[in-house]
């Protein structure tokens, strides 16, 4: 079997060479940034609501406990069932233990995270399920039986084309390449799915602690569906969801729009607080909130990298990250990719199988200065390294280091090292390129420096002599 | 002032050209140089890569000297950003860390200190030529210093400052990186390099040498005739 870390840059070389795919993603993503931007000039003080953003999850990650358990005793309170799940595999139970209760025979599920990260159409379909995804890119992503190319936009590397392609393959639809037709012959089959699910799964946006109420933010309306029209509902959501107060809303949603998606608000935003109550005419009469960990006590163990708890997933440190933006999405293998999947991914799934994705960064810092709740990402990429050395580090690299400090901190060797590269350097052009070239991953497509007949250190040395 | 010039291992070997033009703006401004024999690198490379140990067997040894300066000025905004922003981490615990805190507050990257701390625009350069400036992600995101090196390109007399619209992307060398993962950093360079041709500029300047030999060695490849050059290398000439 392949490593990750061998899948990834395989991934990465084919990826890169593909120009074709290399310019949608910057075109897609170059217009978001234009979006972007109109939408922050709108705020009175962008920074300020950054601040006032991350200040409002620091007090909700450092105080999780007591959120969780306002929260869910608020929940409880309106009849809604809470269940607790460590892993994704108790989850995954949960949810079955419910779908087959309920002897459903068609599941409508909105676009969440947590249900792909913890694999859960796989397990439902295997069980025998029929599970449709109803939010638009989604829904072509699972038509393609991909996972989705970005968090928020799942099938953002198709183009009209495609997806015109894909649904005459799969839908017998016309082809056509108007966007709004394309929207209608989704919507059309989606329709019936609504109205014939038994249940509805949702994720959740934030979860507000002080009045038990999960938020969801869509721009299609399909989640609203999904919470509305079958009779039993299950909203899966990380434990990290929490914000402390209703009123954090009107700071968390315009900004995860702003951030996100280049707008001033999400078209749809629902509040779910419980199951149909008594004299409501409308609702699901059963409602199933699941809580999950699933590796996030553990990141909130790390007093350095707790931060990335505050994530609300809104996708921007993907949208100007240079990696991202040249090898896209699926080239992580991660269900979380660009720098946040790089963050937390080593803390959810093992460091040393995902360390590579945390060396795959320049450390450039746009993911850092981009995400709304000021996590500190690229530097959480650095200890990720610095953790994934001090743990089990490459011998032959750390011994290269040591070498290079034994040389460079002794002023007369390092002299005589630079003489012999400046002596040996016309050897190079003879193996440049080839196998036996060691600079080879540099020469493939770069050219390379030459060393200077004397060097900065050796003209000041003369200067000073004079 | 008596300044502490700290010319980073690789463009004290591969553009000893900066260093010099550097330590001509500083005297010409009336300053006094020195540039201690015995620092040779910052220990970026081994500390980026998340070998801290040997990271600090070479910055110890940088520590102790540069501690001692008035002013540490550095010719790259990367290793400026490693003295003045890492190495209090990289120390942090250890019996140094109030000495890298002390190195910190008194370090700065070429542009900045001339801008910022000497409160200097014009160095009385002249440059004839289309610039276009590139912001390395160290100088630009840690030092926080967008404006210095436009401030002083803009005061150099015959110079043309066009902005490219990636200005502030990454140009994908990223030290080690570079090396480990050549398809991606070379696609970064070649997003970074087709934004700076579409200026029409005869010049990519920056504050970071690094940075110019990765887009250096891409334009080369490419044959495009487009130059690099480090702002210091502009400021000095007259």
């Amino acid at each position: 079997m392949k490593t990750f870390v061998s899948q990834f840059l395989d991934a990465a070389k084919k990826i890169t060479r593909d120009l074709r795919h290399r310019g949608l993603i910057q075109t897609a993503l170059g217009k978001y940034e234009v979006q972007r931007d109109r939408r922050k000039a709108a705020f009175q003080d962008y920074q300020a609501a950054r601040q006032a953003a991350a200040e409002a999850k620091y007090e909700a990650i450092n105080h999780l406990d007591e959120h969780l358990e306002s929260l869910v005793s608020k929940l409880e309170a309106r009849g809604t069932k809470v269940h607790w799940a460590s892993t994704g595999e108790q989850a995954r139970d949960i949810i079955l233990g419910i779908v087959r209760e309920k002897k459903a025979r068609s599941i409508i599920k909105s676009k969440a995270m947590t249900a792909e990260e913890i694999h859960l159409n796989d397990a439902l379909e295997k069980s025998g399920f029929e599970v449709v995804e109803s939010d638009l890119g989604e829904y072509i992503v699972q038509l393609r039986k991909e996972a989705p190319y970005h968090i928020v936009f799942p099938a953002m590397h198709l183009t009209r084309g495609e997806i015109s392609d894909l649904f005459q393959k799969e839908l017998g639809s016309a082809p056509t390449d108007n966007p709004e037709e394309l929207t209608m012959i989704a919507r059309r089959a989606l329709r019936q799915k609504y109205v014939t699910a038994d249940i509805g799964i949702t994720g959740g946006n934030f979860a507000v602690a002080e009045t038990g109420m999960i938020s969801i933010t869509e721009n299609e309306g399909n989640a609203r569906l999904t919470g509305a029209l079958p009779k039993t509902l299950i909203t899966l959501l990380g434990i990290e969801k929490v914000i402390p107060r209703l009123e954090d809303l009107a700071l968390f949603l315009p900004l995860l729009a702003t951030a996100g998606a280049g707008q001033a608000i999400t078209c749809y935003n629902s509040m779910y607080g419980g199951p149909r109550q008594p004299g409501e005419c409308d609702g699901p009469e059963e409602y199933h909130v699941v809580l999950l960990d699933h590796g996030r006590t553990q990141l909130l163990a790390d007093p350095e990298q707790r931060d990335a708890l505050h994530c609300i997933r809104c996708g921007a440190c993907l949208n100007v990250c240079p990696i991202y933006r040249n090898v896209g999405g699926h080239t992580y293998g991660t269900t979380y990719s660009g720098p946040i999947g790089s963050v937390i991914t080593p803390h959810l799934r093992g460091l040393q199988d995902w360390k590579h994705l945390s060396s795959a960064s320049s450390l450039c810092g746009a993911c850092t200065e981009a995400c709304p709740v000021k996590i500190d990402l690229h530097h959480h990429l650095l200890q990720n390294r610095r953790n994934a050395a001090a743990e089990k580090g490459w011998w032959l690299e750390r011994l290269a280091y040591k070498i290079f400090s034994f040389v460079v901190t002794r002023p007369a060797l390092y002299r005589i090292a630079k003489k012999v590269g400046f002596m040996f350097q016309p050897l190079h052009r003879f193996v440049k390129g080839t196998a036996l070239d060691p600079a080879r991953a540099w020469t493939a497509t770069r050219d390379v420096p030459q060393l200077a007949p004397q060097s900065f250190k050796e003209y000041w040395k003369r200067r000073r002599k004079k | 002032m008596r300044i502490t010039l700290f010319v980073p291992c690789f463009v004290d070997a591969l553009y000893p050209r900066v260093g010099i033009s550097a330590v001509q703006v500083l005297e010409r401004l009336g300053h006094t140089v020195e540039c201690p024999e015995e620092v040779a690198c910052c220990g970026q490379p081994a500390f980026n890569s998340g070998y801290w140990p040997e990271a600090r067997a070479v910055a110890q040894p940088a520590l102790e000297r540069l501690r001692l300066a008035e002013a540490v000025v550095v010719a790259s905004g990367s290793c400026g950003a490693m003295l003045k922003v890492f190495y209090p981490q990289l120390f942090h615990g250890t019996p140094w860390e109030e000495a890298a805190r002390e190195l910190s507050a008194k370090t700065w990257e070429f542009s900045d200190f001339l801008v910022s701390k000497l409160g200097v625009t014009d160095v009385g350069a002249r440059f004839s030529g289309k610039v276009t400036f590139h912001d390395g992600c160290h100088g630009l995101r840690e030092l926080g210093a967008k404006q210095p090196p436009r401030q002083l390109l803009a005061k150099v007399k015959g110079l043309e400052l066009v902005e490219m619209a990636a200005a502030e992307t990454c140009c994908g060398f990223g030290g080690t990186f570079a090396a480990k993962f050549p398809m991606i950093s070379t696609a970064m360079g070649e997003v970074k390099c087709a934004s700076a041709k579409d200026t029409g500029a005869d010049y990519i300047v920056s504050n970071d040498s690094s940075c110019l030999m990765q887009i250096a060695g891409l334009l080369s490849r490419q044959g495009e005739p487009i130059k690099t050059l480090h702002i210091a290398e502009v400021l000095a000439q007259q």
